[in-house]
């Protein structure tokens, strides 16, 4: 297992520098001069000409991608136009808001996907498959905005139980005062995050149980449960430990394509929400052709998902013998 | 049938079982009137071309007949436990512990996911009241048992990485780990190279006679039978059409079908197991939803009399010891 995470690892060195040269040449193909949207509409060419040398937007490519390199090596990703501000730090702040909701969709997705697709796939063909998958038929079919709206409505406006905008504080340091006695933080933060995560978590559930459902069918059909059963072990065993783990192996991948999924799918989220997160981020900085800011946002993005995919391949081969074998 | 058996105590007892099958094509019985008994330390064969119910007949030993299969009628009882009667927990009770399988299909028989070390102590910390550790180092003896050379590193292997003879010692291992009563080997060397079968075969006759276990094997390899059995049952289309002492049906086969399968096997003398003979006769058996009004055999044989293709032929004894399905074969006094 060492050897495949060292060797999974070293991959990931050339593919985060590969998404830095794509971020980079994202701003060379863009339309519109960063020096000019910086100064205005009134500035005059000198000016523009001036703050393009400045900047150094008239050095050869190389020399300003190296300096893109050497900067984002000290956690420096250029300072956001209309905010005035380091990037790094302008996304950092809303980074963290981002992956709790999307890691408690997440939570949503995996908790109530493998319930309904075991369920399901054990009681295959009866009123409990039935059921479940016309849940799931349910849940694929709703849209995260119309789910979003409707959670509102019920739980936020007419039951009053939850709180219908915003953010509590970031989860951690919620948990971290419960820890040292102060519950009231954890409760708030949770109950704002309940509403976002199932609005955005509950399509992802869906399809995670109809293929748990599938996968699972097809590997209680294999002869190894059968030598299971044969060996005189109980059902839950069989179940757990030698079906689930093997129909895992499917699921994994599409968890993290569901979690890259939830990450981009929080923009609709967190506007339903109002939960400040870097989707709305995203949205303003686009809006205001916030070039640099911009920049660092799809970066982030692109370093979320090879995280996750990486997560993705350490699991498999965690779990399945043959990847980590070969 | 008892009678046969006064030397040993029966383990396993089989009587009237009728199994059918449901499927998208209709509804038939792809086992029907089975029947034997094996005391301990006896081996009966079970042999007969592909699809005639012998895969069935074994998988409901152990309850373990899929979805699609519902035992019509009948009885089994193992180590005096009516299986097919038994509530769920006690059925898992004698799953490994009464009665334990070894499948034909030794790769995809193991979890892919699981070192075989961890599969062996899983059915020993089912069944006995034994630690972890305890179990872990008996997979190791069993192993050794087994003759997986190198046992303590095997153990940590997952199947994948072990070749298909030390796959299926493995199985053995897991299915005899327990030492059960009754082992039942569904053509337990049919996927392995030929020289390993012979392997196989001799251990598991080692096993049997060392453990005393009642062995039922199946397979379609008339060789096999000579070399292991004790008692044969030649099954055709789901049905016993001869059973006899294996010395009685090799010196005097007696149904038409027995005989075409010796004739399709020529060289018996010098089989000694290591030769495999797949059969071959002209023609094919009759899919179950597809049976002939008669004896099933009508359609393949050479000596069809006209009472063949109206009435099926009882099993009755022809000689002693030994019964037959034919209306050909005249009956004993
Ligand atoms: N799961 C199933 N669903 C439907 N029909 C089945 C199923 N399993 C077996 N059958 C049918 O039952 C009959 C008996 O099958 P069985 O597997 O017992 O044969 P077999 O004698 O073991 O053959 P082989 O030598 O090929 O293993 C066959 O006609 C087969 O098509
Ligand atoms: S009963 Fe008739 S058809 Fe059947 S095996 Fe005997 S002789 Fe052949
Ligand atoms: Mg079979």
């Amino acid at each position: 297992m060492l050897t495949y995470t060292i060797r999974r690892l070293a991959l990931f060195v050339p593919m985060a520098a590969g998404m830095v040269i794509v971020t980079f040449s994202l701003l060379l193909l863009v339309p519109g001069d960063p020096a000019a949207v910086l100064l205005g509409q009134e500035a005059s060419p000198e000016d523009i000409a001036r703050l393009r040398m400045a900047l150094g937007l008239d050095d050869p490519w190389f020399a300003r991608l190296g300096r893109y390199f050497a900067a984002l090596l000290q956690g420096d990703m250029g300072r956001s136009i209309f905010q005035n501000q380091p990037v790094a730090g302008v996304i950092g702040e809303r980074l963290g808001a981002t992956v709790e909701l999307a890691l408690a969709a997440l939570m949503v997705a995996i908790v109530l996907g493998f319930v309904l697709g075991i369920a399901a796939a054990m009681w295959q063909a009866s009123w409990v498959d039935t059921a479940c998958m016309l849940l799931a038929q349910l849940g694929v079919s709703m849209p995260v905005y119309w789910l979003g709206i409707l959670l509102m409505l019920a739980f936020a406006v007419q039951l009053g139980w939850l709180p219908s905008i915003g953010r509590g504080e970031p989860l951690l340091a919620a948990a971290g005062m419960a820890l040292a006695g102060n519950p009231g933080p954890l409760l708030k933060s949770l109950s704002h995050l309940v509403l976002p995560a199932l609005a955005l978590g509950v399509n992802s559930a869906a399809i995670i149980s109809r293929l748990v459902r599938t996968s699972m069918i097809e590997v209680l059909g294999e002869d190894f449960v059968r030598t299971a059963y044969a060996k005189g072990l109980r059902r839950p065993r069989v179940i757990v430990r030698h079906a689930l783990r093997n129909a895992l192996l499917p699921v994994i991948s599409v968890i993290g394509l569901r979690f890259g999924a939830l990450l981009g799918g929080a923009v609709l989220t967190e506007s339903i929400f109002g939960w400040p997160g870097l989707g709305q981020l995203t949205i303003a900085a686009i809006s205001q052709r916030d070039i640099p800011l911009i920049q660092g946002i799809v970066l982030t993005y692109a370093m979320m998902f090879a995280v996750v995919n990486l997560l993705v391949d350490l699991s498999y081969a965690l779990i399945d013998p043959r990847v980590r074998l070969g | 049938m008892a009678g046969e058996h006064q030397n040993g105590t029966l383990v396993l007892e089989v009587k009237d079982l009728d199994v059918r099958i449901e499927g998208g094509g209709g509804s038939f019985l792809v086992v029907r009137d089975m029947a034997f008994a094996v005391a301990r330390g006896e081996t009966l064969a079970i042999v007969g071309e592909s699809g005639c119910g012998k895969s069935m007949t074994a998988l409901t030993l152990l309850r373990l007949h899929p979805p699609a299969a519902t035992v019509e009628r009948g009885f089994v009882c193992v180590d005096g436990q009516d299986v097919l009667a038994l509530p769920r927990a006690a059925l898992e009770d004698i799953r490994g512990e009464g009665i334990g399988m070894i499948f034909q299909e030794p790769l995809t028989a193991l979890n892919p996911v699981m070192t075989i070390g961890d599969q062996i102590a899983e059915a020993l910390r089912r069944h006995r009241d034994i630690g972890r550790r305890a179990a872990a180092r008996r997979a190791i003896e069993l192993l050794d048992l087994v003759r997986m050379p190198d046992p303590d590193h095997r153990a940590r292997l997952y199947p994948h990485q072990l070749s298909g003879g030390m796959r299926q010692r493995a199985m053995i291992a897991i299915a005899l780990s327990c030492e059960p009563a009754v082992l039942v080997a569904d053509e337990p060397t049919t996927a392995l190279d030929v020289t390993i079968q012979a392997q196989i075969l001799g251990l598991i006759r080692d096993l049997q006679q060392r453990l005393g276990t009642a062995l039922v094997l199946i397979t379609h390899d008339l060789g096999v039978v000579a070399e292991m059995a004790d008692t044969v049952i030649v099954m055709y289309a789901g049905r016993r059409v001869e059973v006899a002492h294996v010395n009685d049906l090799f010196d005097r086969p007696l149904h038409p079908y027995t005989r075409a399968l010796m004739t399709a096997a020529p060289h018996l003398e010098a089989a000694d197991g290591a030769k495999s003979m797949l059969m071959e006769i002209k023609g094919a058996v009759p899919p179950p939803w597809d049976m002939p009004q008669g004896c099933p055999f009508a359609p393949r044989c050479g000596l069809t009399l006209d009472r063949c293709r109206v009435e099926e032929p009882p099993l009755v004894k022809k000689r002693d010891g030994h019964l037959a399905a034919c209306w050909e074969v005249p009956d004993a006094a």
